[in-house]
């Protein structure tokens, strides 16, 4: 217990010494946040409702999915992962670890956005604090341990960028975050379902501001803890402690295993 | 190359095996790099893996780490299979690997107390302090050159007291302070009980340091044995120069056990395989002469000969 939270607080700092998670976690999402709640809310009055859950996804996103699968990479090519093996550190916390404290830094920005955009941007708040908050944990862990997947399987920094970007810019565009699902085209839904931030939004509207949803909230939420726990599972069975040793039990291509849950989703809603 | 050359050593059979490989081989596509060696290194020996590039060292070590899986054969350090038990075999082992790294923003001292709190061992500031990390202890690992960045490296590797210490190339970007330092903690460790296993380009280091030596060629073990025992067997001779001042040994060098002969530049040198009667002949031939003696240089090839000997390509 005390090597793992030695290893979390020494990530957990190592985040707030490095230049590219401060951005990606505080000063871009932030910045983000600022712009669509000072041009967005003016143009479509109804994003209001949107502003804070869209705001805490593009947070966690932008931490997880833009940050942390270039430091696995970045690290197992290093040969620090060879270091940590020998020194007997599990594969479970150097997966878990990175993904538990991208969770902290991402809780921290929702946190700010969360308390902020009511009185800044005249944002509609939650109305069940603590399934808003139970929901920004679970989104945290989805997107954390799908960035640590895409940083397990990828291998190098370029195929980081071309993976994330294949989950984020789509969420962006259609995983409900500009545009409720409702008002997203029938066609175009069931791509839409695909992603986790439509699962996380649909759920954030259910659960915590009792909104009208396409999908029903409790089972968004299901689909989402699935695919995270499925992401999470493959990433710690996909690691390798390095690349060029790799005596990896199962190919990287399983990775797209971790598509089911929203596959199921888009099948079964 | 041939079969494996042995060469008897004063090994006392008594003191227990601590680390055991028996016909390991470990291929990567096509290429065979070890070739089913086999080795034994007894708990308190100091044993070193010598070879070129691409001889099957870094791979036999990272075998026996666990950081890479035999194709067959059967590796035991300390009793425990490194490949099917690595939780107690990190608890047995400590290692500094020859391409390895921390995070960069990682201090020693963050290292420090991360590694041993892996291994539930107190961190250990007086390690640190002995290998003069002390003053760096707030410095973040990029910000250390290579040799402080190795000296950390053996530090962690053996804050935890481990039973089987393994080096891979471990002076490599050390200066001579280092080096001596290093070489001067490891034959402590090792008279404390701790078994080393290292892998070395450096005959100098590997004579003075090593008990025994394994010599590799593309995968294989040519030859094994104590480095004095390794170079005492270069084609079996000795040198001997001598000396003297009228040079009477230039005009009869007939002595028992000489094989050849020479002169250079001012010396007679013959090659012997039996130094004691040669160099008693010698001594009485320039006492018969009345010839004193000025010098006499007896010269064993040393290991790095040895080992070119042994790896040149024929």
């Amino acid at each position: 217990m005390t090597a793992f939270v030695n290893h979390l607080g020494f990530e957990f700092r190592s985040g707030l010494k490095s230049a590219t998670s401060m951005l990606m976690f505080y000063l871009f999402p932030i910045g983000f946040y600022a712009l669509m709640g000072l041009v967005m809310v003016e143009i479509n009055p109804d994003f209001a409702e949107l502003l804070i859950p869209s705001m805490v996804l593009v947070t966690l996103m932008a931490g997880t999915l833009l940050g942390l699968p270039a430091q696995f990479v970045e690290a197992r090519e290093a040969g620090i992962y060879r270091s940590f093996k020998v020194n007997g550190v599990p594969a479970t916390s150097i997966v878990a670890i990175p993904v538990v404290a991208s969770a902290f830094h991402g809780v921290i920005g929702s946190a700010f956005i969360a308390s902020t955009a009511g009185a800044f941007f005249g944002a509609v708040v939650p109305v069940d604090w603590m399934a808003f908050s139970l929901l920004t944990v679970l989104s945290a862990f989805v997107f954390g341990a799908l960035a640590a997947l895409i940083g397990v399987v990828s291998t190098s920094g370029r195929a980081t960028v071309l993976w994330s970007q294949l989950v984020f810019l789509p969420s962006m565009l259609i995983g409900g975050l500009m545009l409720d699902l409702e008002l997203i085209p029938e066609g175009m839904r069931w791509f839409s379902k695909l992603l986790p931030t439509t699962y996380a939004m649909q759920a954030y509207r259910g659960l915590a501001f009792d909104s009208s949803t396409v999908i029903d909230g409790p089972m968004s939420a299901g689909v989402l803890a699935a695919g995270g726990g499925l992401a999470a599972g493959l990433a710690v069975a996909l690691f390798s402690w390095d690349r060029k040793n790799a005596t990896q039990r199962f190919h990287p291509a399983w990775a797209v295993v971790a598509i089911l849950p929203y596959l199921a989703g888009a099948f079964l809603t | 190359m041939g079969e494996t050359e042995r060469i008897t050593t004063d090994l006392d059979d008594h003191i227990p095996v601590a680390l055991e490989v028996s016909n390991l081989r470990k291929t990567y596509a096509d290429l065979v790099a070890v070739d089913g060696i086999s080795f034994t290194v007894r708990r308190g020996e100091i044993f070193g893996l010598l070879g070129p590039n691409g001889a099957g060292k870094t791979t036999t070590l990272e075998c026996l780490e666990g950081l890479r899986r035999a194709d067959a054969g059967r590796l035991d350090v300390l009793g425990v299979d490194p490949t099917n038990d690595p939780s107690r075999l990190n608890k047995l082992i400590g290692v500094q690997l020859q391409a390895s790294g921390l995070p960069s923003t990682m201090s020693c001292a963050d290292a420090m107390r991360f590694f041993c709190s892996y291994h539930g061992v107190e961190p250990r500031w007086d390690l640190l302090e002995a290998f003069g990390l002390l003053e760096h202890e707030a410095n973040r690992y990029d910000e250390l050159s290579t040799g402080l960045q190795r000296r950390l490296a053996l530090t962690l590797a053996i804050a935890h007291e481990p039973q089987v210490l393994i080096l891979d190339e471990p002076t490599a970007g050390l200066d001579v302070a280092s080096r001596t330092e290093l070489h001067r903690v490891v034959r402590e460790l090792s008279d404390q009980g701790t078994t080393v296993l290292l892998a070395t380009h450096d005959m100098a280091e590997a004579e003075r340091m090593t008990d025994r030596v394994a010599i590799m060629l593309r995968g294989q073990i040519v030859a094994t044995g104590s480095p004095r025992d390794l170079t005492a067997t270069a084609d079996g001779l000795t040198k001997v120069s001598v000396r003297s001042e009228r040079n009477t040994l230039f005009d009869d060098l007939d002595l028992p056990a000489v094989v050849q002969h020479s002169a250079s530049d001012g010396y007679a040198v013959v090659f012997t395989a039996d130094i004691a009667a040669t160099v008693t002949s010698i001594i009485d031939a320039l006492d018969a002469a009345g010839d004193p003696l000025i010098d006499l240089r007896v010269e064993r090839p040393s290991l790095e000969e040895r080992f070119l000997e042994l790896t040149s390509v024929p």
